[in-house]
């Protein structure tokens, strides 16, 4: 006879109240949480994943979220009978949780000691010393280093794994029956990510939790999920024990999720994403053969092209200032003497994690930053001097995709207006009309129809987002753009699509590219070469073929062994 | 800290130095002649020869700018044309009415304004939210002139409750002469105020750490008055500073109408009689308020939020 499961929640509808009626967020949803293990519910954004963790700690927006029908039992009691002073008892006591964006969900004015002393304080009547001190021990137990001094912190001090160390801290603090992790490492480095994995799992072996895992990325939590929950569209659509999920997937969505993420050692020509299992409707259909192709990049015959873009001995430093006028003092060098060689029609991919000067390399190279010393030779010429019109020429031929989709598009201007400035701009392209159908061929070519261009950005997704932000770089037919982890923010599904798309388009336009990410797998998959940047410095380079069988520096080891490998925690390593 | 200060404290240097340039042009370069304005139509060219020697004009610009700057650090304004007083025992004089009617009223409309807009907050896209903010609207539309008729014929002239207008400097007799002016600037600055603050506070209830806050298990109230309070703080410190230069200089409109002798009332008077060194120290007054309080809210700043550091 098996026991009551700890959760266990029951045909959950969950339905928004919006401009255009009723959404239905969450749809006849059932799974059961077993006491003191992992589910792991997966889907991309929107899927209802996140809804169902909110309905669960009953967090969901009031009044346009309403539960119009289901169950959440938690130990056998219904938790949507239960009125808000009920909840708060179990909020943060017997259910607690943790979230996705360290950043922002610490509460910037207060010590990171005291926040994780108010919930004792709240649910453990504990005095303020005493809640005090547990947290101080606390910090201890989730890995922060120096934790007497380190309670003494205001979030803005710490790092962003740190601060997701606090937010677990905080939430483990009155030790939890269930624990909800949602996206808890989406966003950290992969190094950071895979210390978070580990704790977490620490954390709920000692205080036997139990744990909702909730993710995008099915690799994540191949280490440390017991069963699985596939979401997609508001419905679950695969449930099983994670081992058979990784193993025999049944749902084409699943099989997708699964084979989107670059792996190591193999080089597809192109990812395959979820639409190459399934039709628009669901239907499960049969991946073309020629989508599963693999190639060595090895064996691709080098044509003898010319060197497009070569650096030397770059320096790049910002002031540090101090004294009475705030002078400057001293420097800190972000790039400290970088030197490469990229040839034209190829792609460079730069790894490191935050902070270790990649971002600041490519602003260098576009010369958005002034370098301190060294050269930047683009297509025979050095750049590193150029100013006014000469500068405002090279713009047209080097463009930037930035990071976030969210933020890199102006919220009130039309995708027509956005993609037709850098004509304006550069006073390319005659009359408006012959602008705009500039624009809508490219908008097409990113996958995007044309009749969408007289909306505004915030009716898009992510992907889509991201797609507009890469076909504004391509309007003034650049030659070199640099990727500035262009695709981290994606869900990895999206992800997929979109480093597809940017090799479709590097191939029909020749286009050299600068990759850089903090994950080692998405470069490998796509450049042709790798840099390692640590400290400013390239410490390792090497193509990208060779760089993961190979690698001589310790540090790029460590990036390497922290990719999630996307297998079960029983099942045995598969081989590549 | 302090050298934050001292370095903010130099900055004001040069800052002075430029206001009193703006006000020397206005006043001593492009209106004019004074005289003209002093001595009526019918002055002769002799007169108006020696009461430009005995004001000073005659002297070199450079000089004439030289007293303005000087005036700005030592609130030396030599003598007002119209009375003959020394200006600043004239400002200190109408000071203490001034702030009689402003300090209590500016204090109990902040703080009325912050507890209504915490309670809208809580209550926000409820009935009581929505006719809070439609208070506020129809507040604001109504003219000032329109309360204070009628303030002053219902609760002065009809229940005989306040003086109609009029001061007396002692405790507490002149609370029956600022009462009525103070309540009056209470309901005129608690629309703008409470839509300020609501906003402000709202953009603060839809960020993630109140989520965390909220799943921590923290009442709502907790929430309102502990997390999203301090966190709203910085742009209502600002907005709050920012006024207390104008407190001392007084309530223009107001004074006028209740016959209060404060700065704002002096103000009026320089106004009307061309009496330019009383409008020069006025205006060399506020900058320098502006610049003081400007560095105080920039110093409160640091103790409400940890995130911001002295450079």
């Amino acid at each position: 006879m098996t026991s009551l499961p700890l959760l266990s929640v029951r045909d959950l509808v969950v339905e928004f109240q919006t401009g255009e009626g009723i959404v239905r967020a969450v749809n006849n949803v059932s799974f059961d949480i077993p006491q003191g293990k992992t589910i792991g519910i997966v889907g991309e954004s929107g899927s209802g994943k996140s809804v169902t963790s909110l309905a669960v700690m009953g967090l969901l927006q009031k009044p346009a979220g309403k539960i119009p029908q289901g169950q959440i039992l938690f130990e056998g009691q219904d938790l949507l009978k239960y009125n808000e002073d009920q909840m708060r008892k179990i909020r943060g006591n017997q259910i607690s949780m943790i979230f996705q964006e360290p950043m922002t969900s610490l509460n910037p004015v207060f010590k990171v000691g005291e926040q994780i002393a108010e919930a004792l304080r709240i649910h453990k009547n504990l005095s303020k010393k005493e809640a005090w001190e547990k947290a101080v021990h606390l910090m201890n137990q989730v890995g922060i280093p120096h934790p007497e001094i380190s309670a003494h912190k205001f979030p803005h001090e710490m790092s962003g794994g740190q601060k997701q160390r606090v937010m677990i801290a905080m939430a483990i603090s009155c030790e939890p029956k269930l624990l909800i992790a949602d996206e808890p490492t989406t966003a950290l480095d992969v190094t950071i990510q895979k210390q978070v994995l580990e704790l977490l799992y620490k954390l709920q072996q000692e205080y036997r939790m139990s744990m909702m895992f909730i993710t995008h990325d099915l690799g994540v939590i191949g280490d440390i999920a017991d069963d699985v929950v596939v979401m997609y569209r508001s419905n679950v659509v695969e449930k099983n024990h994670a081992s058979n999920i990784f193993m025999s997937a049944q749902h084409p969505y699943t099989k997708g999720l699964l084979a989107c993420r670059p792996k190591l050692g193999a080089n597809p020509k192109r990812l395959l994403t979820v639409s190459d299992f399934m039709t628009e409707d669901g239907q499960e259909k049969i991946v073309p053969s020629e989508r599963v192709q693999v190639f060595d990049k090895e064996s691709v015959i080098e044509k003898d092209e010319k060197v497009l873009l070569e650096v030397k001995d770059l320096v790049t430093q910002f002031p540090i200032k101090g004294g009475l006028f705030g002078r400057t003092v001293d420097h800190f060098k972000a790039v400290n003497g970088v030197s490469f060689q990229l040839k034209k029609g190829k792609t460079l991919g730069l790894v490191g994690e935050s902070g270790c000067g990649k971002t600041t390399l490519g602003r260098t190279i576009l010369r958005l930053v002034e370098p301190a010393s060294g050269n930047i030779i683009y297509d025979g010429k050095d750049i590193t001097h150029v100013y006014h019109e000469e500068l405002r020429q090279l713009r047209r031929k080097m463009q930037i995709i930035f990071q976030d989709p969210y933020s890199s598009l102006n919220p009130r201007m039309t995708i027509s207006d956005i993609l037709t400035e850098p004509l304006n701009i550069h006073k390319i392209g005659g009359s408006r009309a012959e602008k705009l159908d500039m624009a809508r061929e490219l908008i097409e070519k990113v996958g995007l129809k044309s009749n969408q261009m007289s909306r505004y950005p915030h009716e898009f997704s992510g992907g889509q987002r991201q797609r507009i932000c890469i076909a504004r770089a391509l309007m003034l037919k650049p030659e070199f753009v640099i990727c500035d982890e262009s695709v981290s923010a994606l869900d990895v599904s999206i992800q997929a699509q979109v480093l597809n798309l940017l090799l479709d388009l590097q191939q029909e336009f020749g286009l050299t590219y600068v990759f850089i990410s903090h994950d080692l797998s998405v470069v490998n998959f796509i450049a042709d070469e790798v840099g390692v940047m640590y400290a400013g410095k390239i410490i390792e380079m090497d193509k990208a073929s060779r760089i993961y069988k190979n690698a001589t520096q310790e540090y790029t080891r460590s990036l390497l062994s922290a990719i999630p490998k996307g297998q079960t925690k029983q099942a045995p390593t598969l081989t590549v | 800290m302090t050298k934050y200060i001292i370095r903010r404290l130099l900055y004001m240097i040069p800052v002075l130095l430029g206001v009193s340039l703006i006000i020397f042009v206005l006043f001593n370069v492009v209106s004019g002649d004074p005289t003209a304005v002093l001595l009526g139509k019918n002055a002769t060219v002799r007169q108006m020869a020696d009461l430009r020697e005995q004001l000073g004009l005659n002297k070199s610009l450079l000089s004439q700018y030289f007293d303005v700057v000087k005036s700005a650090f030592t609130f030396d304004f030599g003598y007002s044309w119209a009375t003959k007083q020394e200006i600043s025992h004239m400002i200190w004089q109408g000071a203490y009415p001034s702030l009689c009617l402003s300090v209590p009223a500016f204090v109990i409309s902040t703080i009325l304004s912050l507890l209504i807009s915490l309670m809208v907050a809580y209550y926000r896209g409820k009935g009581i939210d929505l006719f809070v903010r439609i208070i506020c609207i129809a507040g604001m539309s109504i003219s000032a002139l329109a309360y204070i008729l009628f303030f002053q014929w219902f609760f002065a002239y009809k229940l005989g409750w306040f003086e109609i207008s009029g001061f007396e400097p002692e405790f507490p007799a002149f609370i029956s002469y600022v009462a009525l002016p103070a309540v009056i600037w209470i309901v005129l600055s608690i629309g703008p105020d409470v839509r300020f603050f609501r906003t402000v506070i709202l953009d603060e209830i839809y960020q993630d750490y109140v989520r965390t806050a909220r799943a921590k298990g923290i009442s709502e109230m907790t929430i309102l008055f502990r997390h999203v309070l301090r966190n709203a703080l910085i742009p209502i410190i600002t907005y709050v500073v920012i006024q207390i230069p104008s407190l001392i200089l007084g309530a223009l409109l107001l004074e006028n109408f209740f016959s209060i002798p404060g700065l704002g009332g002096m103000t009026l008077n320089a106004l009307n009689s061309s009496d330019f060194p009383v409008m020069k120290a006025m205006a060399v007054m506020s900058s320098v308020g502006y610049i003081l309080f400007g560095l105080l809210a920039d110093i409160l700043y640091t103790a409400a939020d940890p995130r911001i550091k002295f450079k």
